[in-house]
């Protein structure tokens, strides 16, 4: 046979689409002016984003960033742009970072904040990756104390007395416990609670009188700024999961006692506003212990926050475990396991991880909540701006402060919520 | 097959009330209750002893007593000569009106960039994105005391209002004035009002009452004749035509009313150093308002976004494929759905609007804490009947709206097998 020549023996390359179809063209109509509606919303927003920019713009272009007060930083801008020109004056910050950062904490003294936040860093590293080596968690474990320690001053300790109260409690376990189960437990949650009572105290002055070993002692209304949002913040966050937890599983509970208490814990701080519960730490709290009890007030504001954050996450926490199916909770009876061990082992994981959202999203907000202590006069970032204002040198300054503190605030809780993300992809398991 | 052991023999031992499981969620409950009684015996105890000490008592007679002090904005009658209790009013009905503003805002705003940050609009849905992140990542009350500066710092003087060629002119056609004490709007005004009625201590506005039972019996008859006219519709087939009929209902008697009590606007006019006449929404109030709504709306967007997301793709291709319209098959299939999942939320998101409303401390809008939280517990030293009385009050209203959301929830449940 021949050759049929008609037919065509290599393919002919194909043709490029219209010009209208592909690259920028195609791009902005289909993203940008795919319908009259859309195209009116483009050119609204368009109009929207040009109209922020040419106000915001300049003013931000023609930043001073030096200067000791805002009549400076006018004549800087006078003399630079011309007469009768707005700009930031950002110097301000320059001047005052120190202040918004950490308060009137002692200026030589900023090292131990700082010391902290690193040792922070480290601590939260093996919590927050799993890939860090698993041995940095026994720092996790002592972080408090130590941050403690470092923030407040003092004897060590104290602290390191206060810790040991651990260590009596696992002794008193492991001494107890051979003889009978329960009393172990029973001592295992006695013997701590009546060392922190009783021995504690006296058992780091004597320690500190034979070996001294001591920062100086910080009062609590030397802490402000963000090293105080960020005190109250984390010790928050880091109590009020676990009470959350015991707190939903305690209104999931088949005991009614329990469970009528839990509710109505729960209902009761959430139907509050936390304002009116700061004002209960720092007004009433007195009323309700014994006459002469002084204790700190950031210490009562960590413990009402606490409280109060650990109400709502007791209620994501529960969306949790209502949405895991029934059959895990009877998979885990089936395999024996008593109501602890089941809890840990196959209830508590899961519930935990569908309800990272939430729990982030409760930790950002108790974050963002930390500013209303300023109305219970402690010196948060936003009293802190005030104070900066009403001083003469920058009397009629406005928003260069307050755009720091929404800066940093941002970064904080917009960080928090791209680690969430992270994280629930990290450990997304079906395959949908 | 080994033959079964005895059955434990029936009497009592103590021991099974720690080991034996029928025994031991009692045993458990019951020391579980007895701590708690005494931490709160030991509570109202120290209380007790502690009022003892400052002399003081517990009693809530404090609210009949004359107040002695002004507040700049309410919505009832009230002098200085008025009780503490008519302050809490005042207070209270200041909160639930800035919680009800915000939260109509809110869903609005909310609604709008929920829809918009799903458009395939590509600049409108980063614009949303953007908003979103933004506001809800920064503290509220930042947010509110910015707005407050807004309105104080960069608003007009009344003065500027005043001469031949003013450097600022009031805005909708002459009839509203932002200035940077507040905004001055049109008021109503009768002409031949109806005066009070006064009931025990409340004072009820006879003309609101009456605008208010003339709307109720029209929106009544609205529904009466939409009702006829539905069951002459299955009876025929044919709708009888109403919108005349409708129209009457609605508007004839509403009109009648304006006429009747002689309704009319009064303007603000600038008087002085200040303006007259009208309405005078404080700057407190407005940085508030605005500053509430803008962030709770980012709460409220996300909701509906997630709401709109939750129903499947399949739900509206089932809809267009049934052949109804791209807005229908929104109207009719997706948006019921959607419901279900955002109102839930929703709802939440009245409730931490209404508590974040007590903010308000930080510009001085007198709201139910600035009062009865506030001046009244300076005034009368008794902090532990205010704060109680308050967060008594705040509890009601919010076990009220977890109620109302409890009630809807259940009414939209899915009915399944």
């Amino acid at each position: 046979m021949t050759s049929q020549s008609y037919v065509r023996t290599e393919m002919v390359a194909a043709q490029k689409p219209p010009g209208v179809q592909t690259g920028i063209v195609l791009w902005m109509r289909e993203k940008l002016f795919s319908s009259w509606l859309n195209a009116a919303l483009t050119l609204v927003a368009v109009y929207a984003v040009y109209s922020i920019l040419a106000t915001v713009g300049p003013w931000f272009y023609r930043s001073v960033w030096t200067g000791s007060s805002l009549t400076e930083c006018r004549a800087t801008l006078a003399a630079t742009y011309g007469e009768g020109v707005s700009g930031a004056c950002f110097a301000v910050i320059r001047e005052r970072w120190q202040q918004i950062l950490f308060g009137f904490y002692p200026r030589e003294l900023y090292w131990r904040p700082t010391l902290t936040l690193v040792l922070m860093l480290v601590a939260l590293w093996p919590v927050l990756f799993s890939s860090a080596p698993r041995g940095v968690l026994w720092f996790s474990a002592a972080f408090p104390a130590v941050a403690f320690w470092l923030l407040w001053g003092g004897t060590v300790w104290l602290p390191v007395m206060i810790l040991l109260g651990f260590a009596v409690g696992y002794l008193a376990y492991r001494l107890i416990s051979p003889l009978n189960g329960l009393l172990g437990a029973i001592a295992a949650i006695l013997a701590p609670i009546f060392w922190w009572l009783f021995l504690c105290g006296p058992a780091a002055e004597l320690v500190q009188s034979v070996i001294s070993i001591e920062l100086r002692q910080l009062k609590s209304a030397d802490f402000g700024g963000f090293l105080l949002s960020t005190v109250i913040g984390i010790s928050g966050i880091v109590f009020s999961l676990p009470i959350g937890v015991l707190l939903a599983l305690g209104r999931q509970s088949d005991l009614l006692i329990v469970r009528t208490v839990c509710v109505a814990f729960i209902e009761g701080f959430r139907g509050v506003p936390l304002i009116t519960l700061l004002f209960v730490a720092s007004l009433l709290l007195n009323y309700f212990l014994p006459p002469g009890t002084e204790f700190d007030v950031i210490l009562r504001v960590i413990i009402m926050v606490t409280l109060f954050s650990a109400a709502y996450m007791a209620e994501v926490i529960r969306g949790g475990l209502a949405a895991l199916p029934r059959g895990q909770y009877e998979a885990a009876d089936a395999l024996g396991l008593d109501y602890w061990k089941a809890q840990r082992l196959i209830i508590m994981p899961q519930a935990l991880k569908i309800t990272i959202p939430g729990i982030v999203g409760q930790f950002i907000g108790l974050f963002k909540d930390t500013t209303l202590v300023s109305f219970i006069s402690l010196q948060d970032p936003l009293q802190l701006v005030s104070s900066i204002r009403a001083n003469t040198q920058w009397n009629g300054v406005y928003w260069e402060p307050f755009l720091f503190v929404g800066f940093l605030f941002f970064i904080f809780c917009f960080s928090m919520s791209r680690y969430s993300m992270y994280l629930e992809n990290k450990l997304k398991t079906d395959h949908r | 097959m080994t033959a079964m052991i005895d059955t434990p023999k029936a009497n009592f031992r103590l021991s099974m009330l720690i080991y034996d499981t029928r025994y031991r969620s009692l045993t458990i409950q019951v020391v579980f209750l007895v701590l708690l009684s005494l931490f709160l015996w030991w509570l109202v105890a120290n209380t007790i002893h502690n009022l003892a000490l400052k002399d003081k008592d517990f009693d809530f007679g404090f609210l009949g007593v004359r107040a002695g002090y002004d507040i700049n904005q309410t919505l009832i009658q009230y002098t200085n000569d008025s009780t503490h209790g008519r302050a809490l009013m005042v207070g209270l009905l200041n909160t639930l009106f800035l919680a009800f503003l915000s939260c109509v805002l809110a869903t609005v705003i909310g609604v709008i960039a929920g829809v918009l940050r799903l458009s395939k609009n590509w600049i409108v849905s980063r614009l949303m994105a953007i908003y979103v992140e933004t506001f809800r990542n920064v503290p509220v009350v930042l947010w509110i005391v910015l707005v407050n500066a807004i309105m104080s710092i960069s608003m007009p003087e009344p003065k500027e209002f005043r001469g031949e060629n003013p450097e600022a002119s009031m805005i909708l056609f002459d009839t509203v004035a932002v200035t940077n004490r507040g905004v001055y709007m049109p008021g109503p005004a009768f002409e031949h009002s109806l005066g009070y009625t006064q009931i025990g201590p409340v004072y009820l506005d006879n003309d609101i009452l009456a605008i208010f039972a003339v709307l109720a019996a029209s929106i009544w008859g609205y529904r009466k004749l939409q009702k006829h006219a539905g069951a002459v519709q299955n009876a025929t087939g044919v709708r009888p035509v109403t919108w005349w009929k409708s129209a009457a209902i609605l508007i004839v008697p509403i009109v009648a009313l304006k006429f009747a009590l002689g309704f009319h606007l009064i303007y603000p006019e600038l008087k002085g150093f200040n303006f007259n006449g009208g309405l005078q929404a404080r700057n407190s109030m407005i940085a508030m308002w605005l500053a509430l709504s803008v962030y709770s709306a980012t709460y409220i967007a996300e909701s509906v976004r997630g709401g709109i997301l939750a129903i499947s793709r399949g739900q509206s291709e089932a809809a267009l494929a049934l052949g109804l319209q791209q807005s229908k098959a929104m109207r009719l299939v997706v948006l019921p759905q959607a419901m279900r999942v955002i109102v839930p939320p929703l709802i939440s998101q009245y409730l931490s609007i209404t508590k974040n409303t007590s903010l308000a401390i930080a510009v001085g809008y007198m709201d139910l804490r600035s009062t009865l939280g506030g001046i009244t517990m300076n005034q009368t030293g008794k902090e532990l009947e205010c704060m109680l009385l308050l967060m008594g009050i705040y509890l009601t209203i919010s076990v009220i709206i977890s109620a109302l959301m409890n009630v809807y929830n259940r009414s939209i449940k899915l009915v399944e097998r």
